[in-house]
C-alpha cells in the first residue's frame, strides 16, 4: 500500500499568495491618476489619451504585480479579464459619441420649421416635412408590400410540408438577407427601367426595393416566432376537429401575435433608415409628394445625404438640416425598437 | 410541424390557405429570379459595349477590378478589426459581466446595429475622421515604412483606415451576437470539467468556450464580412476618393468601392453608363452570395457535428 | 492490533487517530512521520444554500482517507450538492452559500484568501455524464490538467505521465494505438475512463464522483467499479449513486441523505460501515430506504 502521506505546503501557499479584494479598482484608479499626471505634466489634455494611458498602465499594473503575488496563472487571468472589460468600454465608445454627437449637432436645427416645411423654393432654408411625408409613404407601401407576403411565406415554412418547395425557400431566403441595399436599389430600377423606360423615379419604386431587404427579415423573424408555438395548442385544436386553415388563424396566429408584431416593427426600423437603394430609384426633389405613382420623392436618409452633398449656400444650415435629419431618423428608429420590445413583453401569451 | 390533420380531404378553406401560402412563397421566389434576371439584363449594354463607351473609356474588367479592390479591402479592414473585438465582447456579456446586467449590456451593443448608415456617415466624416488626424499623423511618422501607413496623412481623415473603422463598429454587433448566441450554449458540462481540474477563467475559456465557439464565430465573421461588402452610405460619405489601387490606408488618395461608386455615380448617369453601373452591381452580389453561402455552410456543417 | 481488514468491517464507529495511526503503522512508518490527516476531508455543521432555499443543513461528517465513501439517498436530498461543496463547484451557481466549515486535511478550504482554483487541484471530480473536451485529442485531455499546473514539463515526461493515468485507469491498453484521435470518438465506458484518468493525472488527494456509471451500459459499470476499488490506495475516493447494489459492491463506508419532506433541507442520517448500514442500519429511515421502502 502506498504511503498515505504526502507532504505539500498549507493551501493557503499553494499557489501563491492572493491580492485583496480591491486590487483591481485600486490599479485602475492608480493608474488613472497616473496618467492624468503624466499629461498634465506634458501638457497635453485629452480624454482619448488619458483613456488609453489609464488602460496601458493598469493592466501592465496589474499583471506585474499579480506575477509578484500570485502566480503567473492568475496573473494571466487578470490580465484577459481587464482586457476584455475594455475591449468592452472600446466597443462602447462609438455608440456613445454617437448618439452624443447626433444629438449635440443635430438639436440646433431640430425645430417646428425644420418639421413642418419642406425644401421648395426656398435657397438655403426650409425644413424637411416633404422628407417626413416620404419616409412615412414610403415604408408605409414597402410594409404593406412586405409583411403580408413574408408572413403568408413564413406560415407556409412552419406550418406546411413541401419538401423541395421548402427547400428551395429557405435557401432563397438565406440569400436575400445577404443582397446589398444598393443592389436591391439597382433591381427596383431595372424592373421598371424595363416597363417604364430608363431615367424614371417613383415612390414606389424605393418601396420595391425596401421589399426586397425587409421581406426576409419579416419571413425569418415570423418563422422563429411560429416555431416557439408549441405543438400541443395545435393537436388540442386539432382534437376538437378544427381545419387546418382555422387552426392557424384562429390559434396559431393569435398566440404568435405578440412577437409577430415585434418582428415587424423591428424589420421597418431597420430598413426606415436605408438610404442607398432610395438613391437610385425615388431620386431627391425638393417638394413634398403623397403620391408613391407619381414622379419623384424625399426620404430623411436621402434627404441627410443630400444636404450634406449639395449644401445650400449657406453651407454649415445644411449641414445642421442634415443632422436634425439624422437625429429624427435614430429617433424613429429607437422608438421603434423600443415599443417593439415593449408590445413583445406586454402582449406575449406565455403558451406554456 | 405536423402532417395534414384533415386526414387528406381538403376543405376548401384549407386549399385556399395553403394555395395563398404556396403562392407567397412562389412570389419570393420569383422576386429573386426576377432580380437576377433583370439586373443580367440591364447589364448586359455593357458587357457588349466597346471600352470606348464605357465611362472612363476603360474596359469593363478594368472599370470594375479597382472597385472590387477597394470593396474588399476596406470589408477586410473591418473584419480584422471587428473580429476580435467583437469575440472579446462576447465572452464579457456571457461570462464575465455580473448576471443581472446581461441583458442590459447586450441591448447596448445591440443599439449599434440599429443605427442608420447614413448616420455612421456623417459621424465618420464630421467627428471619427478629424479626430483621427494626429492619429493618421502619428501612423505615418513612426510606422510610415510600412506600406499600409505610407502617408502622406490625410489632414481631413477621409481615408481607408477611418471607412474602415467605421465598416467595423457596424459590424460588431452582428459577429458580437452570433458569438454570444454560441458562448452562452457551451455545455455546462464542458465548462465544469475544465474548471474542476483547476483551470482559471480564463484557461477554462480558452479549453472549452472558445475551441466550442470557432466554426460559430468564423461563420458570424463571414456574416458580417458580406455585410461591410455591401455596405454603401458610410463609404460613399466617408472616402475621398481618388480611383487608384492602393494598401496605403492613410492618405488622400483611396479607391473607390463598388456600392460608394454606384452611389455617387448613379444619379447624374445616364445610357451605357448607367448599364455599366449595373453590371458591377452585379459583380458585388455575386460576391456577397458566395460569402454568404460560405458563411451558410460553416454554420450547417456545425449543426452536422 | 486489529487486522486492516477487521478494521473496515463490524466497527461501529470510526476513530479516526486509531484509523490512521493503524495506516501508519501498516505502511511501516512511525505515526509521527506520517501525516495523520493526509488526504481527509471533514465537514464542520457545513449548511449549503441556493439563495434563500437551503439545500443541504448541518452536515458534521468525517471522510476516510483511502476508502471509497458512497453517499446515497433518494433523488433532490443534496447529496450532489454536497458533493460539489466539497470541490468549491457548489459556488458557482450565482447566488449559492456555504455555512460552515469543511476542511482538507485540516485546513478550511473556505478560508478566506484561498483560491478555489487551489482546493480544484488537489480535488478532482468526475461527472455524470463523460466530459472529454471534444477538441483535443485523447492524449491531450489526460494532459489536460498538466499543462494548466506546471507549464515547463518536458515531453517525455508528460508522455510518461499520460501513459501511467491511463494504465491507472485501465484504458491505456484500448487507446494506445489512438492517442490523436479525438476523445469523443470513444465510447462512453471509455470517455468515462477517460475522463477519470485525466481527473488522475494531476494526482489530487481527493477524487469526487457524481454517479459515474449511470450513464453506462452494466459492463462498463463493472469496470469503472474495479477502477474504483483499485484506486482508492491512492486516493480518498467520495462517490455519490442512486444505485445502492453499487454502493454495497464497491464502498467501504456509506452515508445515507435524506430530506424530511420536499422543500426541507437534506440531512445526513447516517454514516457507517457500508456492510453495517445495509444490514444493521440504525435508524429506521435507513432500513427503510435501503430495504426499498421508500426511494
Amino acid at each position: 500500500m502506498e504511503s498515505s502521506a504526502r507532504i505539500r505546503p498549507p493551501l493557503a501557499e499553494l499557489g501563491g499568495g492572493a491580492l485583496p479584494d480591491w486590487a483591481s479598482y485600486g490599479v485602475i484608479a492608480g493608474s488613472a491618476l497616473l496618467g492624468a499626471a503624466l499629461l498634465a505634466a506634458a501638457g497635453t489634455l485629452s480624454v482619448a489619451l488619458l483613456l488609453v494611458l489609464t488602460t496601458v498602465l493598469s493592466c501592465s499594473a496589474i499583471y506585474i504585480w499579480s506575477r509578484l503575488v500570485e502566480g503567473s496563472r492568475r496573473a494571466l487571468d487578470r490580465l484577459v479579464t481587464f482586457l476584455i472589460v475594455a475591449a468592452f468600454g472600446l466597443a462602447l465608445i462609438p455608440l456613445l459619441s454617437l448618439l452624443f454627437e447626433v444629438v449635440k449637432r443635430g438639436l440646433p436645427g431640430f425645430d417646428w420649421e425644420f418639421l413642418t416645411t419642406s425644401s421648395r423654393g426656398v435657397i438655403g432654408g426650409g425644413g424637411a416635412a416633404h422628407a417626413i411625408v416620404g419616409t412615412v409613404v414610403i415604408t408605409g407601401v414597402a410594409a404593406a408590400i412586405s409583411v403580408p407576403i413574408g408572413i403568408m411565406a413564413a406560415i407556409y415554412l412552419t406550418e406546411f410540408e413541401g419538401g423541395r418547395l421548402r427547400r428551395a425557400l429557405t435557401f432563397f431566403v438565406d440569400v436575400m438577407t445577404g443582397i446589398p441595399s444598393i443592389v436591391a436599389g439597382l433591381f427596383a430600377y431595372a424592373l421598371f427601367a424595363i416597363f417604364f423606360g430608363p431615367g424614371i423615379r417613383l415612390g414606389v419604386m424605393g418601396s420595391a426595393a425596401l421589399s426586397v431587404l425587409m421581406i426576409p427579415i419579416v419571413i425569418r423573424s415570423s418563422e422563429e416566432v411560429l416555431k416557439i408555438v408549441p405543438n400541443q395548442l395545435r393537436e388540442a385544436s386539432y382534437a376538437l376537429g378544427t381545419p387546418k386553415w382555422k387552426t392557424i388563424v384562429r390559434v396559431v396566429l393569435p398566440t404568435a401575435f405578440a412577437g409577430l408584431v415585434t418582428g415587424v416593427m423591428i424589420a421597418v426600423a431597420r430598413i426606415i433608415g436605408e438610404t442607398a437603394p432610395l438613391l437610385v430609384t425615388t431620386g431627391v426633389v425638393d417638394s413634398i409628394n403623397t403620391n408613391p405613382f407619381e414622379g419623384r420623392m424625399q426620404n430623411l436618409a436621402v434627404y441627410a445625404y443630400s444636404e450634406y452633398r449639395t449644401p445650400g449656400v449657406m453651407k454649415q444650415a445644411s449641414y445642421d438640416r442634415a443632422w436634425a435629419a439624422a437625429l429624427t431618423l435614430i429617433a424613429i428608429v429607437m422608438l421603434l425598437n423600443l415599443v417593439a420590445r415593449l408590445v413583445y413583453h406586454r402582449y406575449k401569451t406565455e403558451a406554456h | 410541424m405536423l402532417a395534414s390533420a384533415s386526414g387528406g380531404i381538403r376543405r376548401p378553406g384549407d386549399r385556399i390557405f395553403s394555395g395563398t401560402a404556396v403562392a407567397a412563397a412562389l412570389t419570393i421566389l420569383a422576386l429573386l429570379a426576377g432580380v437576377a434576371v433583370f439586373l443580367v439584363v440591364e447589364a448586359m449594354p455593357a458587357v457588349t459595349a466597346d471600352a470606348a463607351q464605357l465611362p472612363e473609356g476603360k474596359s469593363l474588367v478594368d472599370y470594375i477590378a479597382p472597385l472590387a479592390f477597394g470593396t474588399v479591402l476596406a470589408a477586410t479592414l473591418a473584419v480584422v478589426v471587428a473580429v476580435p473585438l467583437a469575440v472579446a465582447v462576447a465572452l464579457f456579456i456571457s461570462h464575465i459581466a455580473p448576471r443581472r446586467l446581461v441583458l442590459a449590456l447586450g441591448f447596448l451593443v445591440d443599439l449599434l446595429a440599429a443605427v442608420p448608415s447614413i448616420v455612421y456617415g456623417l459621424w465618420g466624416i464630421f467627428v471619427l475622421g478629424p479626430a483621427a488626424v494626429p492619429v493618421l499623423e502619428w501612423l505615418e511618422a513612426k510606422l510610415g515604412f510600412i506600406p499600409f501607413f505610407e502617408g502622406p496623412a490625410s489632414a481631413t481623415g477621409r481615408t481607408m483606415l477611418v471607412a474602415g473603422l467605421v465598416l467595423a463598429v457596424m459590424i460588431l454587433p452582428i459577429v458580437c451576437a452570433v458569438a454570444r448566441e454560441v458562448f452562452s450554449q457551451t455545455p455546462r458540462k464542458l465548462q465544469e470539467g475544465a474548471l474542476a481540474l483547476g483551470a482559471t477563467r480564463w484557461e477554462m475559456m480558452r479549453m472549452t468556450v472558445l475551441p466550442f465557439g470557432r466554426s460559430s464565430i468564423i461563420s458570424g465573421a463571414m456574416l458580417g464580412l458580406g455585410r461591410a461588402l455591401g455596405e454603401t452610405m458610410a463609404v460613399t460619405i466617408i472616402l475621398s476618393v481618388s480611383g487608384i489601387v492602393t494598401f496605403n490606408l492613410i492618405s488622400q488618395a483611396n479607391p473607390s468601392t463598388i456600392a460608394a461608386n454606384i452611389a455617387l455615380d448613379f444619379p447624374e448617369s445616364s445610357g451605357v453608363a448607367v448599364n455599366t453601373l449595373i453590371a458591377s452591381g452585379l459583380v458585388l452580389f455575386a460576391i456577397t452570395l458566395v460569402t454568404n453561402l460560405i458563411a451558410r455552410a460553416i454554420i450547417s456543417r456545425q449543426n452536422i457535428e | 492490533m486489529l487486522r486492516p481488514t477487521e478494521a473496515t468491517r463490524g466497527a461501529e464507529t470510526r476513530n479516526p487517530m486509531t484509523q490512521g495511526q493503524q495506516e501508519a503503522t501498516v505502511s511501516g512508518l512511525a505515526p509521527t512521520e506520517a501525516a495523520p490527516l493526509a488526504k481527509t476531508v471533514e465537514t464542520r455543521d457545513l449548511s449549503l444554500f441556493y439563495g434563500d432555499f437551503q439545500a443541504v443543513k448541518d452536515v458534521s461528517v468525517k471522510i476516510e482517507p483511502n476508502r471509497v465513501t458512497a453517499l446515497i439517498g433518494s433523488s433532490g436530498c443534496g447529496k450532489t450538492t454536497f458533493l460539489r461543496s466539497l470541490n468549491r463547484m457548489h459556488e458557482l451557481t450565482p447566488g449559492a452559500r456555504v455555512e460552515g466549515e469543511i476542511t482538507l486535511d485540516g485546513e478550511n478550504i473556505y478560508a478566506p484568501g484561498i483560491d478555489p482554483v487551489n482546493v480544484r487541484r488537489l480535488v478532482g471530480m468526475v461527472f455524470q455524464a463523460p466530459n472529454p473536451f471534444p477538441t483535443m485529442s485523447v492524449y491531450e485531455n489526460v494532459a489536460a490538467g498538466l499543462t494548466l499546473n506546471s507549464r515547463r514539463i518536458k515531453r517525455a515526461e508528460k508522455d510518461e505521465i499520460v501513459e501511467r493515468s491511463l494504465r491507472g485507469s485501465h484504458l491505456w491498453n484500448e487507446v494506445k494505438d489512438r492517442l490523436d484521435k479525438p476523445g469523443s470518438s470513444l465510447s462512453g465506458g471509455q470517455q468515462q475512463r477517460l475522463c477519470i484518468a485525466r481527473a488522475i493525472a494531476v494526482e489530487p488527494e481527493v477524487l469526487l464522483m457524481d454517479e459515474p456509471c449511470s450513464a453506462l451500459d452494466p459492463v462498463a459499470t463493472l469496470a469503472i467499479e474495479d477502477l474504483i476499488r483499485e484506486l482508492k490506495s491512492r486516493f480518498t475516493i467520495v462517490i455519490v449513486t442512486h444505485n445502492m447494489q453499487q454502493a454495497a459492491r464497491a464502498s467501504d463506508v456509506t452515508a445515507f441523505f435524506n430530506l424530511e419532506e420536499t422543500g426541507k433541507p437534506g440531512r445526513l442520517i447516517e454514516i457507517g460501515a457500508t456492510e453495517k448500514i445495509f444490514t444493521t442500519p440504525s435508524e429506521q429511515a435507513t432500513e427503510d430506504y435501503v430495504s426499498g421502502r421508500f426511494g
